[in-house]
């Protein structure tokens, strides 16, 4: 118990550092530009208090629950030596975590409004939410096929720059034909499919893998997942603003 | 409050479940084992549960209004001293100094804050045996989403394209990996992807959103977008840069060094 405090000691303080630049960042620009006191002064700190006990307990999960799980699934698949396993695996957890992201929630009712006032989809309740779902779906089924490829390519070898450039090459390709109000979306949709409980993840199931198979180098090799789970949203949601626009 | 702390703690147990349930699932009906550590790891998902609900509920209760605030508030037609219906064109871009500003700081500050990019930082610490420092590749990845931001916003107020500063991104990026040290490779791509999350991507949404609503000629709808992809980008391009100058800095030691010792073995010859 008193090692236990003594970490969620050192952890805390940890938290307290990370948290530092934007609070200064927030209170210098409230006193240089509105020059006016915060209100509330109160409820902020304990605000920030609640932040900084919430980070240090989610590091504490990460390195309890997090990692371990990733790489003791990665570790258990490759010791049943199935890749088809394996792939369903990368698969499902990609597909699932991305439908379950909130981020993305919103993110795609953003997108329907802006469908809706471009006239790409008749401006009523129900075509809107069946926009929504259709991109999230459209996300979710290209982060599941963005974490079969990559492991893969942890599988086989394959060269990461090569399939990440082959990536950019098909975002520009898709760019020139897409229509111009899915573009500033699709392009946002990348970044926010990876969230917090889903990166650490990932990450370790990328290294675990590398690190059980032989003649991969889990830093070379374990990495690189997160990459194809935001690069390829950005391809398939364009497509789908050209299959509904075109259709 | 209470009530409310209570129900973001909730929802953010809602968001993990499934992805637990599945995890668990798929344990137990095809790999057919005992998961191993099994109390520990219930006992680490509690923490992971309660650390992002109390995370999100202090984050909304301090950071986020204010954050909010402040990008609507310089983001203000009023404060901006521009008017809705004049062309963008007219301003100089020292009218949106203090924007732009706000968006570099916040950028870098909110980056350093992301719970995702501490985890893959951990990780890359521990897996490449401490060549990769912790702090460092933070900072690395801050810089980026800084620059980022504020180039984003720049992109916002002149109306330039967007996929025209995220292909001339491309460029870079693949330019910089013909030349980058290997062991960071993988790495840099993938610290696009982490650092656009539960901090970052609220607040430089609503920057976004407000520089949009607040400019002339814009829509906020489809002009507010592009931000997100902009932070995903530079941190790439920054952590390449980071380990190209420290492999640089590294050989030019390297080649003083040995440049020094042979010069003393010359010496040490001469004197027998």
């Amino acid at each position: 118990m008193g090692s236990f405090l003594s970490d969620f000691w050192k952890h805390a303080k940890g938290s307290v550092r990370d948290l530092t630049p934007i609070v200064l960042v927030i209170g210098i620009f409230q006193f240089l530009i509105f020059r006016q006191p915060v209100s509330g002064a109160v409820s902020l700190a304990i605000g920030a208090v609640i932040v900084v006990v919430g980070l240090t307990f989610f590091i504490y999960g990460l390195e309890l629950a997090l990692f371990p799980i990733g790489e003791t699934i990665a570790h258990a698949l490759a010791r049943k030596g199935s890749a088809a396993m394996v792939l369903t695996f990368a698969f499902l957890l990609g597909f699932g975590t991305t439908m379950a992201e909130p981020s993305l929630t919103a993110i795609a009712k953003e997108a329907s409004n802006v469908a809706a006032s471009a006239a790409a989809i008749p401006d009523t309740e129900e075509s809107r939410k069946n926009y929504a779902l259709g991109l999230r779906l459209t996300v979710a089924l290209s982060v599941g096929i963005a974490l079969v490829l990559g492991v893969l390519r942890i599988i086989f070898g394959w060269s990461l720059p090569v399939m990440i450039i082959t990536g950019y090459v098909l975002v520009i390709l898709v760019t020139a034909v897409a229509p111009d109000d899915i573009v500033g979306i699709a392009y946002d949709s990348g970044g926010v499919t990876t969230s917090t409980v889903t990166v650490p993840l990932v990450t370790a199931l990328g290294i675990g893998l590398a690190s059980s198979l032989r003649d991969r180098n889990p830093m070379t090799d374990g990495f690189g997942l997160i990459a194809f789970a935001s690069l390829t949203p950005m391809v398939f949601v364009m497509i789908y603003g050209g299959v509904i626009q075109w259709i | 409050m209470m009530l409310s702390a209570a129900r973001i703690v909730i929802a953010t147990a809602g968001d993990v479940l499934p992805i637990v349930l599945f995890i668990f699932g798929f344990y137990v009906l095809v790999i057919r084992e005992p998961l191993p550590h099994f109390g520990r790891i219930m006992t680490g998902l509690v923490f992971v549960v309660m650390g992002l609900g109390l995370f999100l509920v202090g984050l909304e209760q301090a950071l986020f209004p204010l954050g909010r605030l402040m990008a609507e508030q310089l983001t203000a037609p009023e404060f901006l001293g521009t008017n809705p219906v004049a062309d963008a064109a007219a301003y100089s871009w020292e009218a949106f100094i203090w924007v732009y500003m706000f968006a570099i700081a916040i950028g870098f500050s909110t980056t350093i804050a992301e719970p995702a990019l501490l985890a893959v930082a951990l990780k890359a610490n521990e897996v490449s045996g401490g060549a990769i420092s912790v702090w460092g590749l933070r900072v690395a990845v801050a810089i980026g989403a800084a620059v980022g931001v504020g180039l984003g916003c720049y992109r916002l107020v002149s109306g330039l394209p967007l996929h025209y500063f995220i292909m001339a991104g491309y460029v870079a990026v693949i330019i910089q990996t013909i030349w980058a040290p290997k062991l960071i490779i993988a790495l840099a791509y993938d610290s696009g992807g982490v650092t656009t999350s539960t901090v970052t991507v609220p607040l430089i949404t609503a920057l976004g959103l407000g520089l949009a609503e607040a400019l002339p000629g814009r829509n906020a709808l489809l002009d507010g977008f592009g931000l997100v992809a902009f932070t995903c980008l530079f941190p790439i391009i920054a952590v390449l840069g980071y380990a190209q100058l420290s492999a640089y800095t590294a050989s030019r030691a390297k080649k003083r060094k040995s440049a020094t010792a042979s010069s003393e073995e010359l010496r040490s010859v001469e004197e027998s």
